[in-house]
């Protein structure tokens, strides 16, 4: 059974005649264990495809389904322990009046957990901070610092799937190989499987097993790493974005 | 930490080493920006000194400020015994003005305590929730726009009759439209942003994200723009205690003793200045302090 | 050799704050001859403020220290403000990562341009008009008459930045400042923006500075590049040898590149030597 099935998705914003569609007709599936690549130019779409699996854009038809189990409109909590996102922007992505205990504090008292002062400094340990960041402000932490601070909140409820929407694309590259190993790591302890967008082809080489090249909201092109390595392109629209990245 | 770290150096850490140590040093750092801000501070000082007076006005008055002294009506600055002179029934007008300024900063505190909870609690849910919600109480907060302020404020005190209560719930409810509509644009692009994605993926609810994640946001723009709005708020109590809609006589608020004084104006000026220039004093004060605190405050201003 | 078009000798940015002075650019110094020079670093590396530090953009309570920042021989740092002015725009000017930012929303993009022409020159407006249809001609944009009446919001990305090129290029100016003119493009519309830029530098024997976080990029796009460490030049090389680089900071930094052709379970991390800040910089002077 696939982790993450997509079938026949559709995401579209706006009404009548507004009505933009972003995602179209978008069929994948992502394997247990497996991190599974969507590249592509920005307007591409594949950042809605995410949003449209956390629920965070509300207008979509197809099938979604998590481990076998097909996804309501309304997302139950439950789904929450199992699907979680980091976001692109770090700098955007944490509530600038909420310290970093705030921050990993409030989520894990939303999904229930009861011991979590022990939890925050794990969580705080795992992603490489520290217990001297536990008091500190987004404005203290730099960028990299910050997206750890995401990605242990996503981490909280510890979810067995991570969507991670272009993580490192705001970060310097040496910040970048920081981020890129914590997560390659993360990923090896907790088993977790990843759903990953990104721009950049060497980093979706780096992470991915397999990825899909998207185009103006639709997949042209799924294939293996191997085959991006080779840039072994079927599509003609595969075989231009290799060459432009060169 | 080494034995040798200052208190400063503790405040000013980058690394607090708890809840409370972070709230502190945060709360330091603004104070040291506020600090810089001379305008600001004198703004600060008149109203620390202000709630002084009011605090030790029965140690502070001269005389009883309704005592009236039939003998020595009208006495001119610098009368011996009397500073700022005797009003038309021959009482002190500097103690009627000390304990006046209890009077002010009751309808300033509770005016500040009504209109900007009311407006945070219909920006907030009418920007959070949209759709009909929005609608609804938009147009409620546009009706109370439509009307001029102290025309409204009139009319409710007309209709639940005079007194500084009814003064203070009439300039309360013309006063919170401005903050609702503050705090729901503020709502709407805080709405669209990352950390409330991001708090809606562990599964928050509406209640929690307004209250825990959206107000923390807008309760600063706000703080900043009462305490710019105070001066309007003392003129609109001192314009219904002038009309005789507010305190009532013999009560030393300032705008009923502007209102006494208006009849002696020519021959007798300083009876309505005297109070006149106190609330010029006080309004000042909280425009120099709104806007050192808008510094402060800025969320931008802390990156 | 190539004459000399920029001469800047021990820049210093500072910036006073409760901590004490922080030094975002520490003594750098570079000349700039018919040439794309490079500035690479990592945010804070003051890459940026090299560049606006030369333009006297630098906001208070920012200050600009140096021995000497001359363009043609004369001391920028003895104009006026008003001299400077003239210098913006006329000798030098300055292209920015974002182009929604410094264009007008409220006016069209003729408009814009026609009235940065005739600033510059005394000319009718129909003369300012051909020649801002010339101008964008020149940076690729196929038909100009459409994209004179469009307004910015109308444009993608890559056409307002091309858009923003032709705007500073109007001045025909000496020197062009790019910071990150690409960053925000997408990969097949980065590579058109630096062919034009390109096309335009050879055509017009303009001096090119170039600053961008991107290593490959300037590796691929510039004559020489100067790398920033913590305010400092850390090292100066020939482009085409970027990647025989000898500092560690840069190695450090190409090395952290996840690469395609050469897969690794982990990445390499730099491991950052505090005497890298401390050490003068380099100076970047022919």
């Amino acid at each position: 059974m696939s982790m993450l099935e997509v079938d026949g998705l559709n995401v579209w914003f706006g009404k009548h005649q507004q009505r933009v569609d972003a995602v179209k007709n978008a069929t994948f599936a992502v394997a247990r264990g497996e991190s599974f690549g969507l590249v592509g130019e920005s307007g591409s779409g594949k950042s809605t495809i995410l949003r449209a699996i956390t629920g965070l854009a509300p207008d979509w038809s197809g099938t979604l389904s998590i481990e076998g189990q097909t996804i309501s409109k309304r997302r139950p909590k439950s789904f929450y322990k199992q699907v979680q996102m980091v976001f692109q922007d770090p700098y955007a992505s944490l509530h600038p009046r909420h310290s970093v205990d705030q921050v990993l504090g409030e989520t894990l008292h939303l999904h229930g957990f009861q011991d979590i002062d022990n939890r925050v400094v794990k969580l705080l340990d795992d992603v490489g901070l520290g217990q001297k960041f536990r008091f500190r402000y987004p404005h203290q932490l730099s960028g990299g610092q910050r997206q750890r601070v995401a990605i242990a909140r996503a981490l909280a409820p510890e979810p067995e799937l991570l969507l991670l929407d272009e993580p490192t694309s705001a970060l310097d590259v040496s910040v970048q190989a920081e981020i890129l190993n914590l997560l390659t790591d993360l990923r090896a302890a907790r088993g977790l499987t990843y759903l990953m967008v990104s721009h950049d082809l060497s980093v979706v080489g780096h992470m991915c097993d397999r990825l899909a090249v998207m185009k103006s909201g639709e997949i042209v092109e799924i294939m293996s790493v191997a085959a991006l390595r080779k840039m072994d392109a079927r599509h003609p629209y595969t075989q231009q974005l290799f060459e432009a990245s060169l | 930490m080494s034995e040798t770290q200052t208190l400063r150096q503790w405040l000013l850490t980058e690394t607090p080493t708890s809840r409370r140590h972070a709230k502190i040093s945060a709360f330091y750092k603004g104070w040291l920006t506020l600090r810089s801000n001379t305008m600001a501070m004198i703004g600060l000082g008149i109203l620390v000194a202000m709630l002084f007076v009011a605090a030790a006005a029965p140690l502070l008055a001269p005389y009883d400020p309704f005592v009236q002294d039939l003998g020595n009506r009208l006495a001119p600055l610098g009368v011996e015994g009397h500073v700022f002179g005797t009003d038309s029934l021959g009482r002190d007008i500097l103690s009627r003005l000390i304990y006046g300024t209890r009077i002010t900063l009751y309808i300033v505190a509770l005016v500040a305590l009504i209109a900007p909870i009311v407006g945070l609690l219909v920006g907030t849910v009418s920007g959070y929730v949209g759709g009909w919600t929005d609608a609804i109480l938009m147009r409620i907060t546009d009706i109370f726009l439509a009307f001029p302020r102290l025309v409204l404020a009139l009319a409710f005190v007309a209709a639940l009759g005079a007194g500084i209560e009814n003064a203070v719930l009439a300039i309360s409810l013309t006063a919170w439209p401005p903050y609702a509509r503050i705090s729901r644009a503020e709502t709407l692009t805080i709405r669209s942003s990352d950390y409330i994605s991001a708090i809606k993926l562990q599964g928050a609810g509406a209640l929690r994200i307004i209250t825990k994640h959206i107000w923390p946001l807008c309760i600063s723009s706000l703080i900043v723009r009462v305490t710019l709005d105070m001066a309007g708020i003392i003129l609109a109590a001192a314009g219904l205690g002038f009309l005789g809609l507010g305190a009532q006589p013999p009560s030393p608020e300032w705008g009923a003793m502007i209102s006494e004084g208006r009849r002696f104006i020519l021959d007798h000026w300083w009876v309505a200045t005297v109070p006149g220039l106190a609330i010029f004093t006080v309004s000042l004060a909280f425009n120099l302090l709104g806007d050192g605190l808008r510094d402060v405050l800025d969320p931008k201003a802390g990156e | 050799m190539m004459n000399t078009l920029l001469d800047v000798e021990n820049l210093w940015v500072k910036f006073p704050s409760r901590h004490g002075i922080f030094d975002a650019v520490r003594g750098v110094s570079f000349t700039l001859g018919r040439e794309r020079l490079g500035i690479v670093g990592e945010s804070g590396s003051g890459k940026s403020m090299t560049g606006r530090a030369i333009l006297r953009l630098i906001r208070k309570p920012g200050i600009v220290e140096a021995d000497h920042i001359k363009l043609d021989g004369i001391d920028l740092q003895t104009k006026s403000e008003k001299e400077m002015r003239a210098v913006r725009g006329q000798r030098i000017s300055m292209v920015m990562q974002d182009p929604k930012f410094s264009l007008n929303p409220v006016m069209t993009i003729g408009d814009q341009i026609i009235e940065a022409y005739r600033l510059h020159n005394a000319v009718s407006k129909g003369d300012a008009y051909r020649k801002s249809i010339e101008m964008l001609e020149a940076v690729s944009i196929s038909s100009p008459e459409r994209v004179m009446r469009a307004y910015p919001h109308e444009m993608s990305g890559g056409m307002g930045q091309r858009i923003m090129i032709a705007m500073m290029l109007i001045p025909n100016p000496e020197i062009l400042i790019a910071d990150e003119p690409t960053s925000a493009l997408d990969v097949s519309v980065q590579r058109q923006v630096l062919d034009i830029m390109d096309k335009l530098v050879k055509e017009r024997g303009m001096g090119l500075i170039f600053i961008s976080h991107d290593l490959n990029l300037v590796a691929d796009f510039c004559d020489r590049v100067l790398i920033m460490y913590a305010g400092r030049v850390v090292e100066v090389c020939d482009a085409d040898k970027l990647h025989d680089a000898q500092h560690p900071y840069t190695r450090g930094l190409l090395n952290s590149l996840p690469r395609l052709d050469a897969p690794s379970k982990r990445l390499e991390v730099l491991q950052r030597d505090p005497e890298w800040s401390e050490a003068p910089s380099v100076s970047g002077r022919i």
